[in-house]
């Protein structure tokens, strides 16, 4: 069907999608499609206020209701030992609620019920006495005295503070910062957002009575961790768990943790002894499942007189809702946030982080993000044209000034990275040449004069993917390797198995890619399976970019394993001497008469019909990666603004994205995904909010209020690349699904800072909306 | 109601949702729930030829109508041109909007058969997609559109063709 179907697919071929076919038919396998007999329905009653004490639920009423077969409390959950299960960051979180709820949409109770319906209307019957209590909405409030104390049910808690958390070196940042020539601050909130993939959570539940065999239909993007933390809390035998992660309608982030919906249906499926499902809605969906960011960031950048960063000192207070849940690894309280050196060679620096706990939902996940590098990446980019500004030096020549020169790699950061490799002047340059930026300046200039508000706004951003080396980066103290799994079928047709979880970045084809690459199979005689738990090899899944630069590398090893078994097998077929054998995609031929040739068809064939003395038959293999350190993709986006003085409007005029994340193994999908980040970017700039009023009532529950970006108010984009492969990569690919997500905010919204600094506007916080704009001029005496 | 173009009947209650209806009651799966305010599109289907969020309407208020849904698409094997333009452009990643996407400019190409960008983007703005950018959906269209166009002449070229022989 396709137009490539003819290509072999190797290594930075743009073949089409692989897994097109069904999704284009309507016979895309997601969560909801799946129906097993017998199934019930389950549907969950959540808490309407964000901070109560529990007196009484009166479940009689609903029990009672047409269709219900059980409705399920946290007493209940109590006496398994389920009313909490453990959180990604060693905290606790409530399954159902037994003493009080802490925050609006908190899971109170559930209804089992023979059709969706009939559970739904049971939850109104549902009679939950609250006493209602103070709520806690943001860090301050959390740290006022007299301040609610949130969790009370943990032993030892007094106040609503969770961690401090430190990196860098305090001694010679302040010894820094003492000698500066100019200091430039900014305070800035990253609020909280959402990533609303567009299929929400959900699960089917099966407990087999008779065999005790539990699988679990799950969205996931990490089965294999799930598996086991559920073999840890449920006590189940692991080898009786299989989760299965059917094809994800997005991710982002969102669908990594393991949410009480999943436990409550698994528990209520074991006792009823039939399959329940639970899916969630979309109000559920955004009031409850993981957000991302909400931090308040300070930052100080020291500078001497020739605008030379000398040193960076940031504080932020984190707002992590009513459990400490963030999704990172478990050594790193403020994720990896000590990337916000970024592409800066700044000598030292400092972080300061506190955790809070509060009447919100909790999650923390790392929303197209790897664990916090986006609040870094923001900060520092909004920071450092802060200081251009302020400085009087254009902000491209500023960023060129301070970046770490190509020389420079690998680099060794005042906060303890080691950068793989960057070209970050030649990024910049390719992106100023699209742009077009000296005339554009000219332009921008000119049009200020006439008393326009345009602007121009930059960002460089290095990011930090690919968790991670085992021995620092674990989630539940499971290291962060990940797995391929190759068997090479006798007429030379390949199924690859991996323990990563495509949401719509495309492993079926990429992956097959690596394999055709590596093996010389063709990309169309590889298939690709992911997400089930009895078949895949363990991995720890797709998040934080990792799948490329962990997962893909796992499958250029075990090809490469497999090549030189096959290399054995054309060494036999052609009697000859396997040195003496010149490997060429596809084929091994004698050196010196290539017209003595053996294709990996026939090597592949031979290892089940005949093979050299003692040689174990079949071609199959595994290999788990534990990388030996992380990869840093990076780039330059800019974006041009107008802004309609009279409404506050900001117009994206221009977007170039400039992005080198190594070799690209299918430079069509790398540019879907780099599409769809900046897009998410854009939302997250001047849409995407969810917040809270004074009682912790949610505002953006729904996409009324929570407002994504759609094909109208979405900017075009303008892609340019370079490449400078990660060394230490198996193929030089560093990962870059998140590259757009991390880096573009900040250039939104440096060009909307910079279109108003010739009014002595220094910050709006995200989401930039017209109403903030508007008010910002107004404030500044700026009129129509 | 017809859909796509079989006749089907059953007894529903008077709250059930066409989108309901279609994906339990028929098992069409194709068409996707994304919200619960008509505000993402994953449920568009098209009834009498028009696109319509089949969450918004009930069951029974499609009594008697033609429903097309993404199952309905493709001839058997052979893809629409809608279709072929989603998959060589790229238009879709994790393909869950995807089925709304191609309801609404399948009927977009029938009402316009050589839509600009902003045509495209106009038509598919009540249809939230996360993943693409929307950059691909705009060119998955026009290549449709293309093939479209490429196809209503071909015959046109056969007739004159076989006339000249
Ligand atoms: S499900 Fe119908 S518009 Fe979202
Ligand atoms: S392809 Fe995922 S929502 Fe559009």
């Amino acid at each position: 069907m396709s137009s490539t179907m003819h290509m072999h697919g190797g290594i930075g071929e743009s073949i089409k999608r692989k897994e097109d076919g069904r999704f284009l038919r309507g016979k895309g396998n997601f969560l909801d499609d799946i129906v097993l007999p017998n199934m019930l329905h389950m549907a969950i009653l959540r808490s309407p206020y964000a901070h109560a004490r529990i007196k009484s639920i009166d479940t009689a009423a609903a029990s009672a209701k047409p269709g219900v077969v059980a409705v399920v409390t946290g007493e209940l959950m109590a006496q398994h030992k389920l009313a909490w299960m453990p959180t990604m960051s060693g905290d606790t979180q409530a399954v159902l609620a037994t003493d009080k709820v802490r925050f609006q949409g908190q899971e109170v109770a559930a209804v089992i019920a023979e059709t969706k319906a009939q559970a739904e209307d049971a939850l109104a019957s549902i009679e939950v006495d609250y006493e209602v209590l103070p709520a806690v909405t943001s860090p301050d409030g959390a740290k006022a005295t007299g301040s609610a104390l949130i969790r009370d049910d943990k032993e030892g808690q007094a106040d609503n503070h969770i961690y401090h958390w430190e990196s860098g070196d305090e001694g010679t940042t302040k010894a820094a910062f003492a000698k500066a020539h100019k200091v430039i601050r900014l305070h800035t909130f990253y609020p909280r957002c959402h990533p609303a993939p567009l299929e929400t959570c959900g699960c089917i539940a099966d407990v087999n009575p008779a065999t005790g065999k539990t699988t679990i239909y799950m969205t996931s993007q990490a089965p294999h961790a799930i598996r086991t933390v559920f073999a840890l809390v449920a006590g189940l035998s692991e080898q009786n768990i299989r989760i299965v992660s059917p094809d994800l309608g997005g991710g982002f982030g969102n669908k990594v943790p393991v949410y009480p919906g999943y436990v409550v249906a698994t528990a209520a499926s074991l006792l009823l002894g039939r399959p329940v499902k639970w899916i969630e809605d979309r109000t559920e969906n955004l009031i409850s499942t993981g957000f991302a960011r909400d931090y308040h960031m300070t930052g100080d950048l020291a500078v001497d007189e020739n605008g030379k960063m000398l040193a960076l000192h940031v504080h932020l207070d984190s707002d992590n809702g009513a459990f400490f849940a963030d999704a990172q690894p478990s050594k790193f309280k403020a994720g990896l946030f000590h990337i916000v050196t970024g592409s800066y060679d700044i000598p030292t620096a400092h972080i300061t982080a506190d955790g809070y706990y509060t009447n919100k939902a909790p999650g923390g996940v790392a929303y197209r993000c790897s664990f916090r590098v986006t609040e870094a990446s923001y900060l520092i980019e909004r920071l450092v044209t802060n200081a251009a500004i302020e400085l009087g030096i254009d902000q491209a020549e500023f960023r060129k000034q301070n970046f770490i020169q190509p020389e420079q790699f690998p680099y060794h950061s005042a906060t303890g990275w080691v950068y793989d490799s960057g070209d970050y002047p030649k990024a910049m340059d390719v992106a100023l040449d699209k742009l077009g930026y000296a005339e554009l300046k000219k332009d921008v200039e000119a049009r200020r004069k006439k008393g326009e508000v345009t602007g121009i706004g930059i960002a460089s951003f290095t990011e930090v993917v690919g968790a991670g080396p085992g021995a620092d980066y674990d989630i539940l103290g499971l290291r962060m390797f990940d797995s391929a799994e190759l068997r090479v079928h006798p007429t030379g047709k390949a199924l690859l198995r991996m323990g990563t979880k495509s949401q719509g970045q495309g492993h079926e084809t990429t992956f097959a890619q690596i394999v055709a690459e590596e093996l010389g199979i063709p990309a169309q005689d590889v298939s690709v399976e992911e997400g089930d738990t009895d078949t895949a090899p363990y991995g720890l899944g797709t998040y934080a970019s990792r799948s490329t630069p962990v997962a893909g590398a796992a499958t250029a090893m075990v090809a490469r394993q497999l090549r030189e078994k096959a290399r054995k097998l054309a060494a036999h077929l052609l009697e000859a001497d396997e040195e003496d054998l010149v490997w060429e995609r596809g084929k091994f031929y004698v050196k010196g008469s290539p017209e003595r040739s053996k294709t990996i068809q026939e090597a592949a064939f031979a290892a089940y019909t005949n093979l050299p003395e003692g040689m174990q038959p079949g071609l199959e293999g595994v290999h788990y990666y534990d990388p030996p350190n992380m990869t840093y993709p990076f780039g330059t986006y800019a974006v041009v603004v107008d802004v309609d003085k009279g409404t506050g409007q900001v117009k994206v005029k221009r977007m170039v994205a400039v992005d080198d994340c190594g070799v690209r193994i299918n430079p069509m999908i790398v540019e879907g995904q780099i599409h769809g980040g900046l897009a998410e970017g854009f939302g997250i700039a001047f849409m995407q909010l969810i917040t809270f009023d004074d009682e912790g009532n949610c505002i953006g529950s729904n996409f009324m209020d929570y407002l994504i970006p759609g094909s109208w108010e979405t900017p075009k984009f303008e892609l340019g690349e370079t490449t400078t492969p990660s060394p230490h990569h198996p193929i030089g690919a560093k990962g870059v699904g998140e590259s757009p997500t991390v880096g573009s905010p900040a250039a939104y919204v440096n060009a909307v800072i910079d279109a108003l600094s010739p009014y002595g506007i220094t910050n709006i916080d995200m989401p930039v909306t017209s109403d903030k704009v508007w008010a910002a001029l107004r404030s500044k005496g700026v009129t129509e | 109601m017809r859909v796509n173009g079989v006749e089907r009947s059953a007894d529903v209650e008077p709250r059930v949702l066409l989108v309901d209806f279609l994906r339990s009651n028929l098992l069409l799966t194709g068409t996707h729930i994304g919200c619960d305010t008509t505000s993402c599109g994953a449920c568009t289907v098209r009834m009498d030829g028009d696109p319509v969020k089949s969450c918004t309407v009930l069951a029974v208020q499609a009594e008697g109508k033609e429903i097309k849904t993404v199952e309905g698409l493709a001839n058997g094997a052979a893809l629409a041109p809608i279709q072929v333009g989603f998959h060589e452009e790229h238009g879709l990643q994790c393909g869950f909007c995807t089925p709304g996407m191609m309801m609404v400019t399948s009927a977009l190409l029938e009402r316009n058969p050589n839509p600009t960008d902003d045509d495209i983007r106009w038509a598919i703005s009540g249809n939230i997609c996360r993943c693409t950018g929307y950059m691909n959906i705009v060119k998955a269209v026009k290549y449709a559109a293309k093939m479209q166009s490429e196809a209503a002449k071909a015959p046109e070229h056969a007739a004159v063709a076989g006339g000249g022989e």
